[in-house]
């Protein structure tokens, strides 16, 4: 049968493209939703969308390399006996033992110790390694509460009560049977190799005002000692802010949609939540309407890459940043040295996202301990700590360049946008106008 | 016998006090008068003393209690030994919501009744109620043994994973995949010795036994209803 002349080419519907066919096709097939790790991969106003101005003839730089630009932050200087003191303003989120090998987390403890920050545990308990390595350790104290206890509660140098996270506000967490070694299972009480579906909601507290009285449960049986960061993900950062301030919070963490999860649907990752871009704004302004803001602290997460994006969140108003999904990078997830290996899975290198599998070719990811003894927690721990000094040699050079001697004297002022939307979102002038979007003037 | 006056100093200093307990020390019994519903009250507490608490007591009295034994002389506010890792917790009065949850070990006695989410999360915790409980007790239950002497509110023990429900009177309603079980005689000696270590007479043969069916340990379409 001959073709046609002059026949159309195929064209690709924008609404049917081949990945909605694709998982129109996998549903089908399956009849279940599709479940992997990581945040937000649709495109989303973020900071790429914002320029900082720079120095000209009304505002002076500061010699680069020359004059000082500070990077360190306090942490928790609100209610706590012993606030957390950080070299730069970049800390390193939550992540469990359990969706990550146990070298992973000990190079996350590495990473962080050596460029002096904090690292965070996650939804399954504090190991030994992990304490051991990280030389400040944030305690997340979850709905699930798996492996919650006293001890490690009074080990920890700063107790992270999670309400939500930027990936899936509103979701519990999740660890497919694949995870759940005998050592993650005896560490979460749980039968092993079952599907395990955490709590969403918190099990003896409801509502801002229980809140209130369960910080002061954890304040009294740790003596007042430990920051309590409260964790939400960017919904109503407004009203959360406000609440999580009004509650007692030392440090109140705000994660947009572009951070990542172990395991998640794709549904809830790609369609619940703010876009971190969109969150910062309302969340200052709650602080500042309060009062509190610089007096409590802000940390903003979800979709840091560069100096640049640590430059833009602290120069709207956080106080520091956290990274999740770009640590993981660092310690060497997604490495093309593994290509092989993910074609094998389906995918290939800087797609793969299946962590829920674990079958993680970088080791990372996983339980197995053949693929978790692939990362050398020595050599990843140096390349996360090499990143986070990229970070923040960035985040200084634009600071300098703006004429800041901290990066917290980085403002909203030293910021234009590129699209209107941009603008909207973080309260500043579309680039060479006057005109910020929603704002009367 | 050291006391403590909460009319009189502040709830901080009580549970300083108590924090500075050594494994040995010789303050073993104190007794904590005009609790007033203050919540946190006794909580963190990590050594083998005895604390009375003279009436009623707001949220989490005894919160991730270790070792000691606290016994309130009232009614407890919410999260009543909530995360108690060991040692014993007696409320003589009735238990608002969440007595005990996530509890990993110990004994938590309520004479009373216990309201919704007796349990819930429980992790290792035994829980006896004298009384009756409340709705959607035993939530996702992981591990433990939770004893009721009257009857079980709605959804008992939905998404329970391995903890043993054992209750005497009328369950309203089962909550997702929580089923009935034949009670065998290793259940029947664990009551029992729950029951003794409680100081509760009551006759193992007399309860049922209540746990997972286990339908939903792993994700399957066929179960979607469930979800």
């Amino acid at each position: 049968m001959s073709v046609p002349p002059h026949r159309t080419p195929p064209r690709f519907s924008a609404t049917f493209n081949p990945n909605v066919i694709a998982e129109i096709q996998r549903a089908a097939a399956t009849g279940i939703y599709d479940i992997r790790g990581g945040g937000a991969k649709r495109a989303l106003p973020h900071f790429d969308d914002l320029l900082f101005l720079g120095a000209s003839i009304s505002r002076y730089p500061l010699e680069g390399y020359r004059e000082k630009c500070g990077t360190d932050v306090t942490l928790g200087t609100r209610f706590a006996r012993k606030p957390i003191k950080l070299k730069i303003p970049v800390t390193v989120a939550g992540m469990s033992f359990g969706s990550l090998s146990g070298p992973a987390k000990e190079a996350l403890g590495r990473g962080a110790s050596a460029a002096g920050t904090s690292t965070t545990t996650g939804d399954g308990g504090m190991t030994p390694e992990e304490r051991g390595h990280s030389s400040i350790l944030v305690y997340q104290y979850l709905p699930s509460r798996y492996g919650m206890n006293p001890d490690d509660l009074r080990k920890a140098d700063a107790i992270e009560i999670v309400i939500g996270q930027g990936a899936k506000p509103g979701g519990g967490g999740m660890l497919l049977g694949q995870k759940i070694s005998p050592r993650v299972a005896k560490m979460r009480t749980l039968p092993e190799g079952i599907d395990q579906r955490s709590a969403c909601r918190h099990p003896d507290w409801t509502g801002p005002d229980d809140l209130e009285i369960k910080i002061e449960e954890l304040r009294e049986i740790t003596d007042w000692e430990k920051p309590i960061y409260v964790k939400v993900g960017a919904s109503r950062p407004y009203y959360d802010t406000a609440l999580a301030a009004k509650s007692g919070a030392d440090v109140i963490v705000l994660d947009g949609m572009q951070g990542g999860t172990a395991a998640t649907q794709d549904v809830f990752i790609e369609h619940v939540g703010l876009p971190t871009l969109a969150a910062i704004r309302p969340a200052v302004q709650a602080l500042q309407d309060l009062g509190l803001h610089r007096k409590l602290q802000l940390i903003v997460s979800g979709g840091i890459r560069t100096g640049a994006d640590v430059a833009k969140a602290l120069a709207l108003g956080a106080d520091a940043v956290s990274i999740g999904t770009a640590a993981l990078i660092a310690l060497g997830d997604n490495d093309p040295q593994w290509e092989a290996e993910y074609k094998k899975l389906g995918t290939t290198a800087g797609a793969y996202d299946d962590w829920q599998e674990g079958l993680d070719p970088a080791g990372i990811t996983t339980q197995d301990p053949v693929l978790a003894a692939r990362l050398d927690p020595v050599k990843a721990g140096r390349r996360l700590a090499n990143y986070l000094s990229v970070l923040t040699l960035e985040a200084q050079t634009i600071a300098r360049a703006c004429g800041k001697s901290h990066l917290h004297n980085l403002e909203p002022e030293d910021l234009v946008a590129l699209t209107i939307e941009a603008a909207a979102m973080a309260g500043v002038p579309l680039a060479g106008t006057n005109w910020i979007p929603g704002r009367d003037k | 016998m050291p006391s403590f006056d909460l009319a009189r100093a502040p709830l901080r200093e009580l549970n300083a006090a108590l924090h500075a307990l050594s494994p040995t020390t010789n303050e073993t019994h104190w007794i904590v008068s005009n609790p007033s519903g203050k919540h946190a009250v006794a909580c963190g507490l990590d050594a083998p003393v005895t604390v009375e608490i003279d009436g009623h007591v707001g949220y989490y009295c005894a919160g991730m209690n270790k070792a000691a034994t606290v016994v309130i002389s009232g009614n407890a506010g919410v999260g009543v030994a909530e995360n108690m890792m060991s040692g014993e917790v007696r409320v003589k009065g009735d238990a608002s919501q969440s007595a005990g949850a996530t509890g990993c070990g110990g004994l938590l006695v309520i004479e009373g009744n216990a309201s919704a989410r007796c349990g819930i999360s429980m992790k290792g915790i035994d829980i006896v109620v004298k009384g009756s409980i409340g709705p959607m007790s035993a939530f996702m239950a992981q591990a433990g043994n939770l004893v009721v002497l009257g009857d079980a509110g709605d959804a008992l023990g939905d998404s329970i994973y391995e903890a043993r429900l054992f209750v005497r009177g009328r369950v309203a309603s089962l909550g997702a995949d929580c089923i009935e079980k034949p009670m065998t005689e290793e259940d029947r000696a664990i009551l029992a010795a729950v029951l003794k270590r409680a100081g509760v007479e009551a006759r193992a043969d007399d309860f049922k036994l209540y746990g997972s069916a286990r339908r939903l340990y792993h994700f399957h379409i066929d179960n979607v209803d469930a979800y």
